[in-house]
């Protein structure tokens, strides 16, 4: 069921020099809320300064197999993670890995602008003030403003309250919160499924410029913003065959083969509208 | 007024279901009316009744320090001082384990617990337990909740006959040792401050607790995610985002249990000692307003002035609660408000 490019070695070990590429390396098993079985059997490499896609229909695990890559779902009551991620070549879920320190290097951005009940400036140094950073926090946060195509609209009212701002402006100041603390990767859980089409266009071309500098991976229900953000583009569908609803990979690849020429029958169903 | 009425399946309302509206509109309004109509009623029955006393005393009675009714000197700065100190004692207690439980209620310590002795003995997914970390959080915070539903005289024998005891060899040993500081200036002798504030502490925790925990569960998920996202322990999650969210409901909160902490009475007029006093010392004994009515309204009985004179305290510990609660309310109102934006 799984097909990936064949140059990619997944079977290799991370310290492999052909994947010398690969930041992230997510192998997973079998991933269970309680006695549910939610994903099974989804193998995706993140590739360095690119951004890759993760699409399907509701249910099928996309945000569950993003929110593994930073152990987000270790919150949750009940989760079980059988399988492995590596990280820059270690093991993130190793019993001797703190989530914590993980989520430091591997930011998120959600699908509901989240900024906290604070000013924008205290927005963008919370990250810096829990890593206990001392330096030119004016210098971070216009960096990081700028960075987030924000600063602009938002140099003259640094002290007002984050949630001031309209949606657009939260969603691209969480960005900016988020790259405050320069992770490696930045994980996307549906960034533009709360905004309007002009929003979620600054969102999109932010991201273009952001794979520069940091590895990107995106949830989206938007197949054209997979389109036209995402380098490659896994694509994962339900199995209801096993009698529960376990999401699973189906394939991946780069986005241009996956939505002209996909390998999978389900696939092709699915990027044409015509699936069950 | 004609409207076509040739459908089938609709039809204009009846004489019955336009009287029957009409009225219970017109019975709520009037129920509603009733009910504000009764608190001015008192207010100004109360106001009318301690007149005497306030042209006879102005406001010294406000800032006099005896309470004398075969000379007829009265004045309530004790007792002003008394309700005050010991509602301010009970308070900081009070919210110092509110806020905790509260905390321990909303943040899933305790379902985490639960479910991980649970996992050890590999139960967790059993029918019978799969629910258990939940339930044992609905458990405790109905057992809080219940804390408000015992009578306060029942408070107030459970202060005299186990607090004071309890504490008493503690109090007087600290007493003697640190007898410098002005807080353990006094011994305990029996009934005093201390075990007014701590009996009071646990009549006002359930209070704080629901109404914080409210508060805390207002907090949108999100936030958490957000700041769990950047990298934060739980510790800095609850300590630099939940609690400054929640702060202002928890305030409301904080505010509402000094309201009542004011006006409590039975547990306090058992437990506070009746000593028309002002002392700093927490084990000293001392008096508030409200247990100064239920001590001397028996004997006010025909005597017209005494009346006045207890009306007139009546009136003022009134104003005190009713400013405290209102703020509180006010308080409680802006913070909701102000959550709204994040949802």
């Amino acid at each position: 069921m799984i097909n990936v490019q064949p140059n990619l070695a997944m079977d290799n070990g991370p310290n492999n020099p052909k994947d010398s590429e690969t930041v992230i390396q997510c192998d997973l098993k079998e991933l269970h809320y309680g006695a549910f079985k939610a994903v099974r059997d989804t193998r995706i490499p993140i590739r360095k300064g690119e951004v890759t896609a993760f699409i399907g229909p509701s249910g099928c695990g996309k945000s569950t197999v993003l929110r593994c890559l930073n152990r987000m779902n270790d919150l949750i009551r009940g989760f079980r993670f059988d399988g492995n991620v590596h990280f820059r070549g270690r093991d993130i879920y190793h019993p001797g890995v703190d989530p914590v320190a993980v989520r430091r290097y591997i930011g998120m951005v959600f699908q509901q602008p989240n900024p906290f009940a604070m000013s924008i400036y205290k927005n963008i140094t919370y990250g810096l003030r829990i890593n206990g950073y001392r330096g030119d926090y004016d210098e971070i946060v216009e960096k990081a403003l700028r960075g987030a195509a924000l600063w602009d609209e938002v140099k003259d009212k640094l002290r007002q309250s984050g949630l001031s701002l309209s949606g657009g402006q939260q969603q691209r100041l969480c960005i900016a919160r988020a790259i405050a603390v320069e992770p490696e990767v930045l994980l996307m859980d549906e960034p533009c499924s709360a905004l309007d089409p002009i929003a979620t266009r600054k969102v999109e071309d932010l991201m273009s410029e952001l794979k520069e500098k940091y590895t990107i991976a995106i949830v989206t229900h938007n197949m054209q913003q997979a389109q036209r953000v995402a380098d490659r583009t896994a694509f994962m569908y339900v199995d209801t065959t096993q009698g529960g609803r376990t999401g699973y990979l189906v394939e991946m690849g780069e986005t241009g083969q996956i939505f002209e020429d996909p390998t999978e029958q389900h696939t092709r169903d699915y990027i044409s509208g015509q699936f069950s | 007024m004609d409207l076509d009425t040739s459908s089938e399946i609709s039809r204009p309302p009846s004489t019955f279901q336009r009287v029957s509206d009409r009225g219970f509109r017109i019975l709520s309004l009037g129920f509603a009316w009733l009910t504000i109509l009764v608190v001015l009623y008192i207010i100004w029955e109360i106001g009318s009744k301690s007149t005497p006393a306030m042209k006879t005393y102005g406001a010294g009675f406000l800032t006099g320090t005896t309470w004398d009714p075969n000379t007829g000197e009265f004045g309530i700065l004790p007792e002003i001082w008394g309700t005050l100190y010991s509602s301010i004692l009970a308070l900081t207690i009070g919210t110092v384990f509110g806020v905790a439980v509260a905390i321990f209620l909303t943040e899933g310590y305790l379902g985490t617990v639960v479910y991980n002795t649970l996992r050890l003995c590999h139960l967790q997914q059993h029918r019978l337990f799969s629910k258990a970390p939940t339930a044992c959080e609905t458990l405790l915070k109905n057992l809080v909740e219940l804390l408000a539903a015992i009578p306060s005289v029942v408070y107030g024998l459970w202060g005299i006959f186990v607090v004071i005891p309890m504490i008493r060899p503690t109090c007087n040993w600290l007493h003697e040792s640190f007898s410098w500081i002005p807080f353990l200036g006094t011994p305990l002798s029996g009934p005093g401050m201390l075990p007014a504030a701590l009996v009071l502490a646990v009549m006002i925790l359930p209070t704080i607790a629901a109404i914080s925990r409210d508060a805390l569960v207002s907090v949108p998920p999100k936030l958490r995610e957000a700041s769990y996202g950047l990298g934060a322990t739980r510790w800095e999650t609850l300590l630099a985002v939940i609690l400054p969210t929640a702060a202002g409901g928890i305030f409301g909160a904080v505010v509402l249990a000094f309201g009542r902490a004011l006006g409590e009475t039975m547990a306090l007029a058992m437990l506070v000692g009746n000593a028309n006093r002002i002392s700093v010392s927490l084990f000293a004994p001392g008096n508030t307003l409200a247990s100064l009515l239920a001590n001397n309204f028996a004997e006010a009985g025909g005597d017209e002035n005494k009346v006045a004179v207890l009306m007139f305290a009546g009136l003022v510990l009134m104003a005190i609660t009713l400013v405290v609660n209102m703020i509180g309310a006010l308080i409680l109102q802006r913070a909701t408000r102000g959550l709204k934006g994040l949802n």
